[in-house]
């Protein structure tokens, strides 16, 4: 026990406790306790109580009440994953036949990047917002080395830690006796590759508008991530004295043209730098919008994917896609839900007729044998 | 005269293999020249030290005493490698709680032991007198020497184990009482040495020239034999520290034993902690957890290393190590790997754990003391909890050891009639406080007439004559009964209550213990024979007690019965309704007693132990003489109880009494059930200093706050003031305690296998890296604030059935018995379930988010979303668990378990509601609201809790179905009768009719006026009474 509670030895130490107290003995040592004790609920454990009992009785209602409920959500959930469009590309080029084979082994810093193209067909129009992902797999985001090695108050915009970077980003916090900023692992690898879509019909290539912004959380871009302060808006300026990260072709304050997507408010690197729980994920990219009511966001037909290849995955195993979906309520295509509320309402009612018929069978039994006549 | 007697010394050392010798010269003197070198013997001062510490080395050895505990041992480990390797948690989630508790212990314990240096203080600075040159000196007690003269007066503790010497009284003798050490409040007759007892002041004292030497064996207890004046010693010499001279002036004796070499400290060094059935089954399960934690580290150690052996996967190009890192040795890294798998999963093993169930026992045994029902009024006395560990033991007690007199009975003993000659003699005036003033007051109800005055006479004169009572003139008398004539000044102490009444029954006629009187003429020769044989057995080196016994025995025959007296001890209230709830409880009761057995059987019949149809083995030699009966129990205990067959037959007997026990004896009994084959939970009850053994080797050891002293009561682990409180004690506490701590083990394991198990399963999905799957925030706060209260709050408050049910029903008791709640049946019951949830919880996120989108504005969720859902689920989920499991909820149980969820939401809202200062990670921020603001996360929260539930629920209702404990039927019941009393008159037909149907084989004729028939329609019961129609 971590706390002994040793009253009792303490009783017990001084079998002499009575030494000092002439005719010894009776009422020797210990409080003597001559008070009634209090005749409270509490004290006497008759507190008002509610007594619950799970029987079968009790427990019958309930699980045919979950089984109606989780069964129509089920079914709800599971209808509006179906309809939501999803499209799916693997661009990693493992495959000799894959137009992207050629930049299988591209490394960081070829220039000009390998670039390739994939053409496509949609079989059916998305019909609202498309929003386009890429997708990792056997990426271990969430490997420990990796995931710690940031500096928050860096990218918080904490000047002392810009040029003196937390130990954590080690080995990526200097670079030459330069502090790195962004420091770290995760700001290193950013994907870098650079999708485009184009429509084709009749054999002309449409680029469709990719929008940048709205892709990472609000209160990232706008709190948790901040540029450094300083004497004006130069970005360049107030990045002084650090140094790009390893593996990034060009640094920070060059991310984007716009200032407001510059640095490290940069919504790439921000969606970047929120590691993902699995190695097999996909990272929201662009956004599609619809522009008007009457024509769907992206017609059935025949599309090409242009990438600039730059992010290399084949020596880790890993594989690259680009999706497009469209999103509901409930966020993407996820059949696990809505197949899961339709299981566990079915199992519940099942278990309901079988508690019904436990219950009038062997209820009778149990508890009405010995009743006479 | 001094050779001789030192050959005798050496004759006696020669056959008697002694352990340890000295020799003392009294008052410091030094042999005469001439003899052999006088070797000074070192013998140590009069200080007693009970205390554990000094202010030196409190810290240090406080802290290895702490850390001596395997459980503290263990957190400290993890402490320490947090501190040294590189681990994934920071070392301040288990230094900051492991610190808590340390730094309470210490505190705890260094307030005990400072209690423990002033009682030192003042026992070692309480002046003693002391002869020094002739004169009386006055001296703390603690400078006190071997071999110094000491004097004590009237109601003084002897400061040292001393030789008697001399008396103020004429005879040489002293009165003794050694009610702080043994509590036995009676008076002991002791003897001065024949040859000193003249020396009646400081200087004849300081004159005597004497040696003694003190040849002791160290057993358990002390054989003491001396040698003054070449003269043996016995233990009727003998004044040992810590009893107290009474009914005499003053004594001088000599010190032999001081300090920490007096019996008195020899005896309290040796005493062991108990420990509950409960806390054992934690251990053993602590040890299968601490044994889960390793192949879980040991698991996922080689793992990562089978899976690192691609150097892709070991260092990727995005996920370099440093360089340092690259250097180290790979088996100390496989090590320090290991070792940051047992900090990731060190959880498992809660240090909360500890301190909850310290606070739920703590606090919990305020209940018993509260307990207004336990509460005497005529004494004032309440229940006393002097330990705290036992609570739940009290729940689990098979075996109940009590003992007779004191306990079952009042203890106020009664002198209800006399017979003499065979004519029966009863009190003129039947009790009733009503006094008579001398004998003449008998009333002879069968007296013949003309029978001889004689034989009265001399029975009154043998009852007069034989005895140990003493006259007093002070009313100060401790534990014995005090006469209630407040106009007489007298008071009688004596050894025996025995004789107290019968001495008081000849001065006035009050209240059936039977004594013979019986007597024996002698000549002067028999008598200087008999005189001769017994002074040749005082005198005895060896065997002294059993040569005494042999004189007596060759004495004590053929005599002329002259009588009989017959006193009453009435039995305590409700005695025989607490013996029959306990044996309905499945508790077999024992009656330990040194009473005879006549007496005893009779107490036993009374208080419905033995029933009139009970058949009765006595394993007894039918004498009539005591003493040899004596000899045939003690024999048999010798012989018997070696060959175990005593045990066979007592194990199968409803009730055993148990006669003419010695205290040690009655320790043996406890510890022979204690220690068989199925190792029985025992509990001891006595008031006496008699009953201190075994309520100190029974398990749980319960005095009555009594008549005599407390001693029992000290020494116990619970005191009571009334047999009867034991049936609510054991039947509604006990029982209480035990379901609500075993829930409360269960529970805190379950929930640290659905807190950890996830964390193991999420490593197979980070590449082995160690990688927590909550935040630090959660990891610490789980067991401190998310999920401690409610539990220990039901650890205070549960009761799954009422206590007035428990109490008519304590059959009850038997659901719990043998550890029920703890048998590895339930146990891997809990964990399977914890493993289950824990699947759940993980796999469910893990499908939940694998590989898609969970918002309704496209953005992604990373891996603290992810943990923060698991966390989310899995506190809600332990938490509903325990309200499924809570059968009373008042509104502390409310506010508990609904204000732990809120707590938990709140803190989660505030924790990543800001950009934390001073905290060099922000990886919670807004994590739990973007999580709350998605639809599937919700969905999945629901989803996850429900069938991380439904296991449980269903188990608990097919069980209550289809195997229903006596607990849950009675539960059932309490339903219908909470819908059917809407009109209270009808409350009563429900309580009978739960007893009716509970009980199953009492016939309805207890209740015939009510017959119950299910509604299959309704699923409900139609009770019929006369015209009226009842519904539950």
């Amino acid at each position: 026990m971590a706390v002994n509670y040793s009253a009792k030895e303490e009783a017990d130490g001084h079998p002499s406790g009575g030494v000092g107290m002439p005719g010894g003995g009776a009422g020797g040592g210990g409080a003597v306790k001559t008070r009634k004790p209090d005749n409270t609920a509490f004290k006497q454990q008759r507190l008002p109580a509610w007594q619950p009992i799970l029987t079968a009785g009790t427990v019958l209602p309930a699980f045919f009440i979950i089984g109606l409920i989780f069964i129509p959500i089920g079914i709800g959930i599971f209808v509006t994953s179906n309809n939501i469009r999803e499209y799916e590309i693997d661009y990693t080029g493992t495959e000799p036949s894959s137009p992207c084979n050629k930049c299988l082994n591209v490394s960081w810093d070829s220039t000009p990047p390998c670039t390739c193209t994939i053409n496509f067909t949609l079989e059916h129009s998305f019909e609202s917002n498309v929003f386009m992902y890429y997708g990792l797999s056997n990426f271990y985001q969430n490997h420990r080395r990796y995931v710690k090695s940031r500096d928050d108050s860096q990218l918080n915009g904490d000047n002392s830690s810009l040029l003196n970077p937390s130990k954590e980003c080690e080995p990526y916090r200097t670079n030459e006796d330069k502090p790195i900023a962004p420091c770290g692992a995760i700001a290193n690898s950013m994907f870098n590759d650079t999708l485009e879509l184009y429509r084709i019909d009749n054999d002309t290539r449409t680029p469709i508008t990719l929008i940048k912004k709205g892709i990472a959380w609000w209160t990232d871009k706008n709190v948790k991530f901040r540029n450094p302060t300083g004497d004006g808006n130069n970005l360049t300026a107030l990045f002084q004295g650090t140094t790009k990260p390893v593996n990034w072709p060009k640094p920070v304050y060059m991310l984007d043209s716009e200032p407001d997507n510059n640095g490290f408010i940069n919504e790439d690197f921000i969606v970047w730098m929120r590691t993902a729980a699995l190695p097999t994920f996909r990272k929201l990219y662009r956004l599609i919008e619809r522009k008007n009511n009457l024509q769907p966001t992206l017609q059935a037909g025949k599309y090409s994917l242009d990438i600039a290849y730059n992010y290399p995955v084949h020596s880790f195993d890993g594989r690259k896609r680009m999706i497009l979906s469209t999103i509901s309520w409930m966020g993407g295509k996820n059949p696990f839900l809505g197949i899961a509320y339709i299981t566990v309402g079915s199992i519940c009612f099942f278990l309901g007729v079988v508690l019904l018929i436990i219950h009038h069978k062997y209820g009778n039994r149990n508890t009405s044998a010995d009743i006479p006549n | 005269f001094c050779s001789w007697c030192r050959r005798k010394v050496q004759y006696g050392s020669i056959f008697i293999n002694w352990v340890d010798s000295r020799t003392i010269y009294v008052g410091h003197r030094e042999p005469p020249p001439g003899t052999e070198a006088y070797i000074p013997q070192r013998f140590p001062d009069n200080r007693i030290v009970s205390s554990k510490y000094t202010f030196w080395n409190f810290v240090p050895k406080n802290l290895f005493e702490q850390f001596r505990r395997i459980a503290n041992f263990y957190f400290l480990i993890i402490f320490l490698v947090q501190l040294i390797i590189d681990t994934p948690t920071s070392p301040v989630t288990s230094g900051l709680p492991l610190l808590f508790v340390i730094t309470v212990t210490a505190i705890k314990q260094g307030y005990e032991d400072w209690l423990r240096h002033k009682a030192d203080n003042a026992m070692n600075q309480y002046p003693v007198h002391f002869i020094q040159h002739g004169k009386l000196v006055r001296k703390q007690s603690r400078k006190l020497r071997v071999g110094d003269i000491v004097m004590v007066k009237e109601d003084e503790t002897f400061p040292c184990d001393l030789i008697f010497l001399s008396s103020s009284r004429e005879d040489g003798t002293c009165f003794v009482t050694t009610a702080s050490l043994d509590g036995e409040s009676s008076h002991k007759t002791h003897y001065a040495v024949q040859d000193t007892k003249a020396f009646h002041n400081e200087q004849e004292m300081d004159a005597l020239h004497a040696t003694i030497e003190c040849l002791l064996f160290r057993s358990k207890r002390l054989h003491f034999v001396t040698f003054i004046f070449c003269r043996p010693l016995g233990s009727e010499n003998l004044l040992l520290r810590g009893a107290t001279l009474k009914n005499t002036e003053k004594i001088f004796g000599v010190a032999i034993y001081t300090g920490m070499e007096t019996k008195m400290a020899l005896n309290y060094q040796a005493k062991s902690q108990k420990r509950s059935a409960v806390e054992k089954s934690m251990n053993v399960f602590l040890i299968v957890y601490l044994c889960i934690l390793i192949s879980k580290a040991l698991i996922n150690t080689v793992l990562k290393y089978v899976w690192q052996s691609e150097p892709f996967r070991d260092e990727p190009w995005y996920n370099q190590k440093t360089e340092p890192e690259r250097k180290r040795n790979l088996f100390l890294r496989a090590f320090t790997d290991f070792l940051a798998f047992m900090v990731l999963f060190n959880y498992i093993i809660p240090v909360s754990m500890y301190v909850t169930v310290e606070m739920q026992k703590f606090l919990g045994s305020y209940f018993l003391t509260w307990d207004e029902e336990m509460f005497d009024e005529d004494t004032g006395e309440g229940p006393l909890v002097n330990t705290s560990d036992l609570n739940e033991e009290l729940g689990q007690i098979e075996y109940v050891f009590t003992d007779k007199t004191g306990t079952l009975t009042e203890n106020n003993m009664e002198f209800v009639e006399c017979c003499i000659e065979g004519h029966v003699y009863v009190p003129h005036v039947i009790c009733n406080g009503q006094i008579l003033h001398d004998c003449t007051g008998i009333d002879m109800i069968d007296s013949s007439p003309g029978g001889s005055g004689k034989r009265e006479e001399l029975f009154f004169r043998a009852l007069c004559l034989c005895h140990t009572v003493q006259v007093k003139d002070d009313d100060s008398v401790d534990g014995l009964k005090k006469s209630q004539l407040s106009r007489r000044s007298c008071i009688y102490i004596s050894s025996s209550p025995d004789e107290v009444a019968l001495v008081e029954g000849i001065q006035r006629y009050e209240g059936l213990r039977t004594l013979c009187v019986a007597y024996k003429e002698l000549t002067a020769e028999e008598y200087s024979k008999v005189q001769k044989l017994l002074q040749n057995a005082k005198l005895a080196l060896q065997d002294r007690e059993k040569k005494l016994a042999e004189v007596y025995e060759k004495i004590e025959r053929d005599f002329i019965l002259l009588g009989a007296t017959a006193v009453e001890d009435r039995l305590q209230e409700k005695a025989a309704d607490t013996i029959e709830a306990l044996q309905k409880a499945g508790i077999k009761v024992w009656v330990l007693t040194g009473d005879k057995m006549e007496t005893a059987a009779a107490t036993c019949y009374a208080c419905k132990l033995f029933r009139r149809n009970t058949q009765i083995l006595e394993l007894t030699t039918k004498k009539i003489e005591e003493q040899s009966l004596h000899d045939v129990l003690f024999d048999l205990s010798k012989t018997v109880l070696r060959h175990k067959l005593f045990l066979e037959i007592c194990r199968n007997c409803s009730a055993v009494l148990c006669c003419r026990m010695a205290p040690l004896q009655k320790a043996q009994i406890v510890k022979l059930i204690k220690l068989s084959k199925e190792h029985p939970i025992t509990l001891a009850i006595g008031d006496g200093a008699n009953d201190v053994s075994m309520i100190l080797e029974a398990h749980v050891g319960i005095g009555i706050i009594g008549k005599e002293g407390r001693q029992a009561a000290r020494n116990s682990d619970y005191a009571i003031p009334k047999f009867k409180h034991l049936k609510k004690m054991l039947l509604v506490h006990g029982h209480f305690y035990y379901v609500r701590i075993s829930e409360l083990v269960q529970y805190f394991f379950y929930k640290n296998v659905c807190f950890i198990f996830p964390q193991f399963l999420y490593q197979f999905f980070c590449g082995f890296s160690q990688q927590t799957l909550y935040d630090t925030a959660y990891l610490t706060l789980y067991n401190i604030s998310f999920t401690s209260l409610p539990i220990l709050f039901y650890g205070l408050m549960e009761q799954h059935v009422s206590a007035d049910t428990l109490k008519r029903e304590p059959s009850l008791y038997r659901d719990v018995a043998k550890n029920a709640l703890l048998r590895w049946r339930a146990f891997i019951y809990w964990t399977f379930l914890g493993v289950f949830d824990a699947v759940v919880f993980f796999f469910g996120a893990y499908l939940l988010y694998d590989n898609t989108v969970v918002t309704s504005n496209g953005q992604m969720f990373g891996n603290w979303t992810f943990g923060t859902l698991v966390f989310t689920v899995l506190v809600f989920t332990v938490t509903l668990k325990l309200a499924l499991d809570t059968h009373y909820w008042t509104w502390i149980n409310h506010f508990m378990i609904w204000g732990s969820l809120v707590f938990y939401v709140v803190f989660s809202l505030l924790w990543g509601g800001i950009i934390w200062p001073f905290l060099n990670y922000q990886r919670m921020y807004y994590v739990f609201m973007q999580m709350l603001s998605s639809g599937p996360a919700w969905l999945g929260i629901i989803l996850l809790i429900t069938v991380s539930l439904l296991p449980d629920v269903l188990k608990k209702v097919l069980c209550r179905q289809l195997w229903p404990t006596a607990t849950e039927r009675i539960q059932y019941f309490k339903i219908c009768c909470f819908l059917s009393s809407d009109q209270p008159e009808r409350k009563n037909y429900c309580v009978l009719w739960e007893a009716w149907y509970y009980a199953g084989a009492i016939k309805p004729s207890a209740i015939e006026h009510v017959t119950c028939i299910f509604d299959p329609n309704k699923l409900s019961y139609i009770c019929l009474e006369g015209e009226g129609q009842y519904r539950c």
